[in-house]
């Protein structure tokens, strides 16, 4: 039987099961290119967004930029129903 | 903002989150799923599939002023936030004249750097000004 996982801020998440896949031999490794891991800076833009939201009973959407002219605390936290 | 959708920020909000704070919580309760925005911003956790705590101050201008990055277990001080807030629009109303020195707090005292403060801080602060 599996093991209960413990609870905490992490969300558990899962995963394929079993070893990983045997690559065939003589095949280049593709190397992953991530974008946007560039840091924040101070002094900087701040990356503009827009996202889905819940705001006062109804759902709304979230942009960044619509904000400008008013100074803005963005938060980000693990998940709903941990702490802030 | 968290990965967390819309719905279920509907029921922390009317369930849990209106028992703290009358009326609900008054601001916007933002979605990421799949952490995009958080991936920008450089504080998503692929490994845990999460966002860790990421506190970013934005100005009128949108630029970033600060920001702080703890990791889950630890929660944030949110009259700190303020705080530099507060500090932070102090020196933007000033245009620059005049600058927060440690532990500042509104009402008290700050700098007015140039050249006749240089080699001079020592006779208007002290490091007990430093904390509360």
């Amino acid at each position: 039987m599996a093991e209960k996982p413990a609870a905490g801020c992490a969300r558990p998440t899962g995963g394929p099961v079993g070893g990983a896949p045997v690559e065939s031999p003589g095949e280049e490794p593709v190397p992953v290119i991530r974008e946007g891991h560039k840091m924040i800076r101070v002094g900087k833009p701040a990356p503009d967004f827009v996202a889905p939201a819940y705001h006062n009973g109804a759902f709304t959407e979230e942009k960044l930029s619509d904000h400008l002219g008013n100074w803005v605390v963005l938060c980000f936290y693990p998940g709903d129903f941990t702490f802030v | 903002m968290s990965v967390d959708s819309v719905f279920v920020h509907k029921m922390w909000n009317d369930h849990e989150l209106s028992k703290m704070v009358e009326g609900g919580i008054p601001y916007p309760m933002l979605s990421d799923a799949g952490g995009k925005v958080g991936e920008v911003y450089g504080i998503y956790d692929e490994d845990a599939g999460v966002e860790t705590r990421g506190r970013f101050i934005i100005d009128p201008d949108g630029i970033v002023q600060g920001f702080e990055v703890l990791t889950p277990p630890v929660g944030r001080n949110v009259s700190e936030t303020l705080r530099q807030v507060q500090a932070f629009q102090l020196v933007r109303e000033t245009k620059g004249g005049e600058a927060t020195p440690s532990g500042w707090k509104p009402g008290k005292m700050t700098l007015k750097p140039g050249p006749d403060l240089v080699g001079k801080v020592w006779e208007v602060w002290t490091t007990d000004m430093a904390s509360d």
